[in-house]
């Protein structure tokens, strides 16, 4: 079992000039492997504030980062083992995989630099992931990023991920950029994952319907601070925030559309 | 509304590589007057070829290989989009035919001012304007679009994302078109300054009265905002019913599937199997 605490964490970055940004207000929550979380909220509500804290990016004004209990190491090997157990999944397979090298490469890195496996089986342990991923080992491993589908690249970043063996990871909009008929798959895939190796899973979007479907719980976060959290079909039904309120009221659900509209048919506006 | 505007006949293009691929295929719809039209799909099923087709902006190797575009103008007159030499098609479009092109943040020019970028709509398309007229034609916009007239001094990297799109409305309304072609207008940005978007559009659709073909792979959002909407894939039309229509009883296996594809908001769990 391992277990993220972000307690009371606040972050401010000086802008140019004069005046300064609080980016984190006082943020706390934990996540834990076999669990999953769900972080919403708009554009600079802080989300990847959260997500560049996890990965030891930026360091926090106040507050602490605890893993299992203890703060994180800010650098050397014990950074490094963090860095293991905490991987990250971006937004964009068309960014984070670099073109210039084969798939076999993205795959076999972390392994090799991790000492995860002994090096004569370094190539059986890429074959399992990328089958891991339901990518077929021969029919990829020697492509290129450009060679595949965009589905097909997020599946190589989270078998990148997932090389490590970290406990948990971090999926910053896995789906955004993917076409909405494989965006399904590949959650699927991450929920699939998460639940067979038991992973803590951070889960940040600002799509409230998958949020829902995906997580455990839900933290929703405006203007750096967590103004609502608990179990994902309360926070999503049932919202108590008034920006949560707004935020469900303006995504589409055409459930609710219709419904409305079949009940006020007396005016027949359309 | 059965009024049609835009009539598209067996409208096909072919991108010519090797092999060629038929991007669009004998695809026919009427536009009616101030409707608002969904075209849903994936990348790659064809909305976008068509979209640009029917206004002949596409590029070789593009070519269109068959069908026709009529323009049934306000005036009375029909135009025949294919017949139009390049100084009628470069008179007709904006004019009667406008764009809101993807991704706002790349489409305006970084070094010119918005307000220069709308004047030059109005010195390209109206040159008997003056520069005082043109000025408050402008201020206008903006305020229509609520970014507001004093920000026409302002770059576009000093606007935020939802106001650069707005921003992109205002242009392609300068011109008071009868047609405004929306290609992903609100994908870039979130929930909450999208439905203010949508908002917006929609109340100048009913100001001006003119009809918007929305293009997008986010079928839930086209439910709510179409009165229409085609189902494109492969190039094809595979269906094209009342927004309502097609939420309660959709005909096509794959627009049921498409369908299928979202988790609801509020709906039944378990789309995502856990």
């Amino acid at each position: 079992m391992t277990t993220l605490e972000f307690r009371d964490v606040t972050k401010i970055y000086n802008l140019r000039g004069s005046g300064q940004l609080k980016a984190l207000d006082e943020v706390s929550f934990t996540l834990s492997s076999h669990q999953t979380i769900g972080l919403v909220g708009q554009s600079g509500s802080g989300k990847s504030t959260i997500a560049k804290i996890l990965t030891q990016l930026e360091t926090p004004t106040r507050g602490e980062v605890l893993l299992d209990g203890a703060p994180i190491p800010r650098r050397g090997k014990g950074l490094r083992r963090y860095r293991q157990q905490l991987r990250m999944v971006f937004q964009d397979p068309f960014a984070s995989l670099n073109p210039y090298h084969s798939i076999r490469h993205h795959v076999e890195r972390p392994l090799r630099l991790d000492h995860v496996v002994p090096r004569d089986e370094v190539d059986a342990e890429v074959r399992r992931l990328l089958e891991r991923v339901r990518l077929d080992p021969d029919a990829v491993m020697e492509r290129r990023p450009h060679e595949l589908s965009g589905g097909q690249r997020q599946r190589v970043a989270i078998a990148r991920a997932l090389a490590s063996r970290p406990a948990l990871l971090v999926a910053d909009e896995p789906v955004s950029m993917l076409d909405v008929s494989i965006r399904l798959g590949v959650l699927n895939l991450l929920a699939d994952l998460q639940r067979e190796e038991g992973l803590g899973v951070l889960y940040i979007t600002h799509d409230l319907a998958t949020a829902r479907h995906f997580s455990d719980e839900i933290l929703v976060l405006n203007q750096g601070r967590v103004v609502e959290s608990g179990p994902a079909d309360d926070v999503i039904l049932h919202p108590q925030d008034p920006y949560t309120r707004e935020l469900r009221a303006a995504s589409p659900d055409p459930e609710e559309f219709f419904r409305r509209r079949a009940a006020q048919t007396t005016g027949g506006a359309r | 509304m059965t009024d049609p505007l835009l009539s598209v006949r067996d409208f096909s293009v072919v991108y010519d590589v090797d092999p060629p691929v038929r991007a669009v295929k004998n695809v026919t719809i009427d536009i009616r007057r101030g409707e608002i039209v969904g075209l849903a799909g994936e990348s790659g099923s064809g909305k976008t070829t068509l979209a640009y087709g029917v206004q002949r902006l596409l590029k070789p190797p593009a070519v269109i290989t068959g069908g026709s575009v009529v323009f049934h103008d306000a005036d009375g007159s029909d135009i025949d989009l294919h017949a139009l030499d390049a100084e009628q098609m470069r008179r007709f479009r904006w004019d009667k035919v406008s764009m809101v092109f993807q991704g706002a943040m790349n489409a305006l020019n970084p070094v010119a001012t918005i307000g220069a970028q709308l004047d030059d709509v109005f010195r390209v398309h109206r040159p008997g304007m003056s520069r005082t007229q043109r000025r408050d034609e402008v201020v206008q916009l903006l305020e229509i679009v609520k970014v507001g007239g004093e920000r026409r001094r302002s770059y576009p990297h000093e606007l935020s994302g939802g106001m650069r799109q707005r921003v992109m409305i205002a242009m392609a309304l300068a011109l008071r078109p009868q047609l405004m072609v929306m290609d992903e207008p609100t994908t870039a940005l979130d929930v909450l300054v999208q439905r203010e978007i949508l908002k917006q559009i929609s109340q100048l659709r009913h100001e001006f009265g003119f009809s918007v073909v929305f293009i997008t792979h986010d079928l839930p959002l086209l439910l709510e905002i179409s009165d229409r909407i085609a189902v494109m894939r492969e190039g094809e039309i595979v269906e094209l019913a009342d927004a309502e229509r097609l939420w309660t009883d959709p005909q096509h296996e794959y627009t049921r599937d498409l369908l299928r594809s979202f988790p609801r908001l509020t709906g039944e769990r378990g789309v995502v199997v856990r």
